[in-house]
């Protein structure tokens, strides 16, 4: 018994006792309330993806990243491949809301088309995300690039390295009714009203074709063989901008800015190349991921489609030179669909 | 009283002529060698799908799915480099593909007789289809460096002349030979006047119509690989674009008729200037892609109106079987 009285005593014999107790309390785990509806509102429910085609890095790049994260929980995902078919495209989306999908995941080729669709889907109870380029209707959410701010931040890039030289500056645009165009060409002019001294010699639709866009600025290089900057609209176009910079001996020479997904062949190895000085990436992973998240919580919100509207902004990546070697930068197509 | 009668190749050489002398005088920059390389260059790619246009054309059928094989081989070509294959080894499957595909397009036309329209918009999409299903990972197929050396087909100069144009020089030739000095040129023209009359006199007319789409089709994939060439990819999805309406174009405002049996290698050239001249100028002047499509429609509606005032139709050429 005076054993007992000792201070150690008294320590060691209770902490025998919590370890003997210990396992006991283990076993009684506390059951996170939230899963299990979280868990209920996925499985089994149906996503709809419509992107304007199908075989680009960015389209395929979603697409894997949204498989990716929803599919383990038992989402079913089905795609609408409108192959560049405005009039496909459309009427993919009218089909998918009479067979009600739980979520639609819509690429818009312009503002229009889709618009009236995609209204009268949220009031079929159908969440729709659209993604990258938007249309006139506000949904539960848009995901995507700023153009304006890349429409900006590459003329800035391009004001910048005309400083001292001609400032003749020549625009590439895409397709002419197409957001992203529309909305970058937004993003020129307001850094050029405050440019006056840039001169732009020419300012065309390429229609997202590289051939376009190589006869195009083939014809203004030898109109303005000072030209100090090209503004082009896409990676996947201004291929051909490029290209026509390079025969033309003027790389380095003419300062090329693009924007696009990042994806490593078609944006760092270029920019590496030199055939691009500055390419805006909005990271396609991460667009995925962000998408698939809204997805989860739309779907387990419990929100009425319609009722709740917002948008996700991706943080923008530019690519030059000092950053297009590293392995984060970019992102690899064959990596994401492992 | 004899009066003076324009053929529509002429028209279009004369409408051509005075829109370059029009920009020459008033567009600063236009009329200099550079610039003219520049137009060129730039048709170069369209003048030579029109020589494969032409000689099926001329035979009185029409070849839709050129643009495939403008896409399909030369994609498959940058991307089995890609994949590691060498050069030679992907060009040699390219070319057997393409001239399967001939043989397919041939054989249904000329043994099945399948009318040349529906054939061909069937394989094209055939084989635009098999192109993005299984052989691109992607459809722009991207350079990569087991090609270098071979953008030297489109890109540079040789003598001091675009490579591109000196590509679309060499294919004229060559049709121009095979159309004007060979007996399979003559054959073709023959089936194309009177396809009927052809066979009676003993003409093999269905294995001359199968060489005919299997050329075409091998003149489309050269000049998919100077377009590869030249824009250091292939964007394969081309095949998607309203490039078939331009070739269609070129070769009908150049002055060959749909109905068959006539024209030849100088049409088409004719056809690119014209078509090279408005587009070029069009660039230089800044004009917007909306004006550039209403510019486009409103001289091509010229040219063909003119020549249905100057050549009215009569009974004998309504019946030609025009499209």
């Amino acid at each position: 018994m005076k054993h007992f009285g000792s201070p150690t005593k008294a320590i060691v014999a209770t902490l025998a006792l919590a370890a003997m107790t210990a396992p006991a309390l283990a076993q009684q785990g506390l059951d996170e309330p939230f899963q299990k509806p979280f868990k209920e509102a996925l499985a089994g429910k149906t996503v709809a993806y419509v992107p304007v085609a199908m075989n680009f890095d960015l389209t395929e790049g979603w697409y894997a990243g949204l498989k990716k994260e929803l599919e383990p929980f038992g989402v079913k995902f089905v795609i609408r491949d409108a192959n560049w078919n405005t009039n496909a495209g459309a009427q993919a989306v009218t089909s998918l809301i009479s067979e009600k999908p739980a979520v639609m995941v819509v690429h818009n080729p312009d503002v229009q088309t889709y618009a009236k669709l995609l209204q009268r889907a949220e009031n079929e109870g159908i969440y729709v995300i659209q993604i990258n380029m938007g249309s006139a209707y506000r949904s539960s959410a848009f995901v995507g690039a700023n153009w304006v701010e890349i429409g900006e931040r590459q003329t800035e890039g391009v004001v910048k390295a005309c400083e001292g030289k001609s400032n003749k500056i020549a625009i590439i645009q895409g397709a002419l009714s197409a957001a992203a165009s529309a909305y970058t060409l937004k993003g020129v002019e307001n850094v050029l009203a405050k440019h006056p001294e840039i001169k732009v010699v020419s300012s065309q639709a390429a229609d997202w074709d590289a051939a376009k866009a190589k006869a195009i600025t083939q014809t203004v290089l030898k109109q303005n063989p000072d030209l100090c900057g090209i503004v082009g609209f896409w990676d996947g176009m201004d291929i051909g901008t490029a290209a026509a910079v390079k025969e033309a001996g003027l790389t380095g020479k003419v300062f090329v800015t693009t924007s696009g997904g990042g994806e490593r062949k078609g944006a760092c190895e270029l920019v590496k190349s030199g055939a691009f000085d500055l390419d805006m990436s909005y990271d396609v992973p991460t667009q995925a991921a962000q998408m698939a998240g809204t997805i989860k919580w739309l779907l387990s919100s419990g929100a009425k489609p319609g009722s709740i509207k917002g948008s996700e902004y991706t943080t923008l990546i530019p690519i030059t030179k000092e950053n297009a070697d590293s392995q984060t930068t970019c992102w690899n197509l064959s990596d994401l669909k492992k | 009283m004899t009066r003076i009668r324009f053929n529509q190749q002429e028209i279009v050489f004369a409408v051509f002529a005075l829109l370059f002398l029009v920009f020459s005088i008033f567009l600063n920059g236009f009329l200099t060698a550079d610039n003219m390389l520049t137009l060129l260059q730039n048709v170069a790619v369209l003048g030579i799908l029109g020589l494969a246009m032409a000689i099926v054309v001329i035979g009185r059928g029409i070849d839709i799915s050129l643009i495939a094989a403008l896409a399909v081989p030369p994609g498959l070509v940058l991307q089995m480099v890609q994949n590691g294959h060498s050069l030679p080894a992907s060009l040699l499957t390219a070319v057997i593909l393409t001239i399967a595909f001939g043989l397919v397009n041939g054989w249904l036309i000329a043994y099945a007789e399948v009318p040349s329209l529906f054939a061909t918009l069937a394989t094209g999409l055939l084989l635009a289809g098999l192109g993005q299903a299984a052989l691109f990972q992607l459809d722009v197929v991207q350079w990569s460096s087991g090609m270098d050396g071979f953008e030297r087909l489109g890109q540079g100069t040789i003598l001091g002349i675009p490579t591109s144009i000196v590509m679309f020089a060499i294919a004229c030739v060559v049709v121009a030979f095979l159309l004007r000095q060979t007996r399979w040129g003559a054959y073709i023209y023959a089936i194309g006047d009177n396809p009927y009359a052809a066979r009676v006199t003993g003409i093999p007319s269905r294995p001359i119509i199968v060489l005919q789409y299997v050329v075409a089709a091998l003149i489309g994939c050269f000049a998919g690989l100077v377009m590869a060439a030249s824009v250091n990819s292939m964007p394969t999805r081309v095949f998607n674009s309203t490039l078939i309406y331009d070739v269609i174009l070129v070769v009908v405002l150049g002055g060959i008729g749909l109905s068959g049996g006539r024209g030849g290698v100088l049409n088409v050239v004719i056809g690119t200037l014209l078509i090279g001249t408005m587009l070029n100028g069009m660039t230089i002047m800044d004009i917007s892609y909306a004006g550039q499509n209403l510019i486009k429609g409103v001289v091509l509606l010229l040219a063909v109106i003119t020549d249905s005032f100057l050549n009215p139709r009569n009974e004998e050429t309504a019946q030609q079987g025009d499209i």
